[in-house]
């Protein structure tokens, strides 16, 4: 048999760079087809970065070498997991700037782009879908790679999903800044940007198709059923919601396909499922991978993997209209979103209890490694977040919660809680797996991340509850006459201590990520770990893990 | 059926996955489209004059939803302190939607009319000059900037693919409509309003001058908010009860 090999990869380079070559196009053609300098200018970033794209393939820079093929693909996987630490700290700083701005409203400074309402979208994609995105990304490939003992599928495609969503995010947060959004709450990129997600993302659920029809294991481990579910339902609800018709291909505006009611169903069946796929499933898999990793064991239960995955993903696509309560949308669709939210908890807790008992047997992991901590205290948040989640969409819960702090302060313990915790575990896993180093730079610093970060979260969702449900009581107070007790204005004064308290919250969970930005720079740079002795052996990357005592 | 099925195989796996995640929404979404109760047959909604819809786009461009909602639930409170509760009719034009997910500031859905123009126009370049304790960030550069006039009819025209029925003559007159709305009297005005009804008409910025800022288009979306539907002839009990 010949070798076909080198004729595949000059095929596969050739496409790589006539893709590069079409993106270069359409990049140039928006820069200089548009009058809008907004648009030309991201037509230009566009065009920029499908250039040097180009170029790096034709130069063959990152071109796997030959001995490389029976090993895994690991060269995306790291500037992923890199983007995340950056876009973590980013977003999180542009969160703590807006909860500064709500106690202290001179700071949006009259600048159109330093003022809340462009800064919100700024944060909120910021850190689910920059931080988030590129956590999922990083551990996604990691794992199907590991679980399925193949390479990634594809010469220069992962290379194009890690590199194409980092040019997404930079098309999006600076159209935020200009003031270029939908307006549909963590769907605001205009309808060029969603394009060019949709292409990065169908090449992503392809690699991950292609790689696990490439695995040498029979079964497709759990955690990458939770990762495909991520990927396809996310495609699925991106398509449907950013339905819209453009004002004119050279222009950013676009006005969605549909209104009203019919809008807001769309929208929340959307942006609840963004927190069911993207911001619970995804790290759902990322426990399914990294706790048992972590603490050495397997799986608490097989059966209770099934139940969980398939309950899930089915009852959390209904849960939309519980943001909608009370509202214009017909009785019947808030019945059903009520109902399955709370059905909702069940699936939830099953998840819960398989990673947390995963530990059975290695409950003093919890006590030695600050990296078992955060993983499963994450889990624990997220335990406390879907119990709050059911009891919220109780409608007779949510009349008050609705439009209130509780609202915020439920999303960020599971945001910050769960999603984050989560993910700095995973990068505290991965970053000494990824550089082939013996362990961390420093494990302490972890530890005080851990605290630092935790004390934070407690102090934010705390004074979220209070101002919530303070607030929620002073809109319906009725004086003894029959009249509305207080203004509203009465009602805004009143949170200013919690706006306070919650900023301050915050400005520690800042504080944490850069003690993890230093910690990997110093782990990645190769640096001695200064506390080697007391990490686990699993701290150190597998190449150079010694053999279990046993 | 053995769980192997689904581990063993990735298109199945994808095919079931797909399965269960399309049965909730198309429940829940698609019926919206076709059931006809779901939005209330009332009087009165028109398609936004070009300055409204202008406004309306400022609006969604500086983030006005991330702290003001536009619909008042069907509770007794809101009903007392905001209006009539919403009816699905009232944003049956809207694209998209701003009912909005939290009221860091007071609810919008009703508060055209509320205050003055000029109240309104001082209180985007200063809030804290009028609500001491306010929170909300100044817009002082709406009151300064010229209104982006050149692509209207085009969006419009997309509106109008999109279902809003704007007239061949709404279309045809945007340019007009847009400058008539902010002169205080006159033919154009007169016309304006023969098309659309109730339309407010005014120097809403306060500033003299025929030139159009985004303050202006932003008052004058504001101060339509919650105004169209003719409450007086509006029946909950009746046909439209559901």
């Amino acid at each position: 048999m010949t070798d076909t090999t080198p004729e595949r990869h000059a095929f596969a380079d050739g496409m790589a760079v006539l893709a590069a070559a079409v993106f270069a196009l359409l990049g140039l053609a928006l820069t200089f087809g548009s009058r809008d300098p907004a648009m030309a200018f991201h037509g230009a970033l566009i065009a920029a970065a499908a250039i040097l794209g180009g170029l790096a393939v034709l130069s063959g820079v990152g071109a796997p070498k030959k001995e490389d093929r029976d090993t895994y693909m690991d060269g995306p996987i790291r500037v992923a997991t890199i983007a995340a630490v950056v876009w973590g700290i980013a977003g999180f700083i542009v969160g703590d700037l807006l909860a500064w701005q709500m106690a202290v409203p001179a700071l949006n400074f009259d600048i159109p782009w330093l003022s809340f309402g462009r800064l919100r979208p700024l944060h909120t994609s910021a850190v689910i879908f920059a931080f988030g995105g590129n956590v999922l990304i990083a551990t996604s490939l990691y794992v199907v790679q590991r679980t399925s003992h193949a390479r990634l599928a594809g010469r220069w495609s992962p290379w194009f999903v890690v590199w194409g969503y980092q040019v997404f995010i930079a098309i999006a947060g600076t159209g935020y800044l200009l003031g270029i959004t939908q307006s549909k709450e963590y769907a605001e990129p205009e309808w060029y940007a969603d394009l060019f997600l949709t292409v990065i993302w169908v090449v992503y659920l392809l690699i991950f198709l292609a790689t696990l029809a490439k695995r040498r294991e029979p079964h497709i481990y759990v955690a990458n059923w939770f990762y495909l579910a991520f990927i396809v339902t996310v495609a699925m609800l991106h398509l449907v919601n950013n339905a819209a018709v453009p004002v004119s291909f050279f222009e950013t505006k676009s006005y969605i396909a549909y209104s009203g009611v019919q809008d807001a169903m769309t929208q929340w069946w959307y942006g609840h499922n963004a927190v069911g796929f993207f911001l619970t499933a995804g790290f759902l898999g990322i426990m399914y991978y990294f706790i048992p990793k972590r603490v050495e064991r397997p799986v608490y239960s097989y059966r209770l993997s099934i139940v969980h995955f398939w309950t899930l993903i089915f009852i959390y696509i209904w849960a939309g209209p519980h943001h909608l309560h009370y509202t214009a949308l017909p009785d019947w669709a808030q019945t059903l979103g009520m109902t399955f939210s709370i059905m909702l908890w069940m699936p939830s807790w099953g998840g819960m209890i398989n990673g947390l008992m995963t530990l059975a047997g290695a409950w003093d992991k919890l006590r030695t490694d600050p990296v078992v901590r955060l993983l499963v205290v994450s889990v624990a948040f997220y335990g406390m977040s879907t119990f709050e989640g059911p009891l919220m969409s109780i409608k007779a819960v949510n009349s008050l919660s609705h439009y209130t702090d509780w609202t915020i302060g439920h999303v960020h313990s599971g945001a910050l809680g769960w999603v984050a915790m989560v993910s700095f575990g995973a990068i505290y896993c991965l970053v000494p797996w990824l550089w082939n180093r013996k362990g961390l730079y420093s494990i302490r610093l972890v530890e005080w991340h851990f605290w630092i970060s935790t004390i934070g979260i407690l102090l934010y969702i705390t004074a979220m509850w209070v101002s919530g449900i303070t607030q929620g009581l002073m809109w319906r107070a009725y004086d003894k006459l029959g009249f509305l007790q207080y203004s509203f204005i009465e009602t805004v004064e009143a949170m200013k201590p919690y706006y306070v308290i919650r900023a301050v919250g915050g400005l520690l969970f800042v504080i944490g990520g850069f003690i993890m930005a230093y910690n990997i720079w110093r782990t990645i740079r190769g640096d001695e770990a200064v506390d080697l002795a007391e990490q686990p052996r699993v701290a150190a990357a597998p190449s150079v893990r010694l053999s279990p005592a046993e | 059926m053995k769980h192997e099925v689904f581990e063993k195989n990735s298109i199945i796996l994808l095919v079931g996955i797909l399965v269960a995640v399309s049965i909730g929404g198309l429940v829940q979404i698609a019926p919206l489209f076709w059931i006809d109760s779901t939005i209330e047959k009332v009087k009165g909604m028109r398609p936004y004059t070009p300055l409204e819809q202008a406004g309306r786009d400022i609006y969604i461009r500086e983030g006005c939803y991330g702290c003001h909602s536009q619909m008042v639930r069907t509770l007794r409170d809101e009903v007392e302190r905001y209006g009539h509760y919403s009816l699905a009719a009232e944003s049956m034009y809207d694209h998209p939607f701003q009912w909005g997910s939290k009221r860091t500031g007071p609810d919008l859905a009703r508060v055209g009319g509320k205050y003055s123009d000029q109240w309104q126009a001082e209180h985007m370049i200063n809030p804290r000059a009028l609500v001491p304790e306010s929170i909300m960030p100044g817009y002082p550069w709406l009151a300064t900037t010229k209104l982006d006039t050149t692509r209207m009819v085009d969006r419009v025209k997309t509106l109008k693919m999109l279902g809003v029925p704007y007239t061949e003559e709404m279309i045809a007159n945007v340019d007009k409509d847009i400058q008539a709305q902010i002169q205080t009297e006159g033919r154009a005005v007169r016309d304006l309003k023969k098309r659309y009804p109730k339309a407010r008409n005014g120097k809403f910025d306060q500033r003299p001058g025929t030139e159009v800022s985004e303050l202006d288009a932003l008052v004058a979306y504001l101060q339509i908010l919650g105004q169209l539907v003719d409450f007086t002839t509006f029946d909950a009990a009746g046909p439209n009860l559901r």
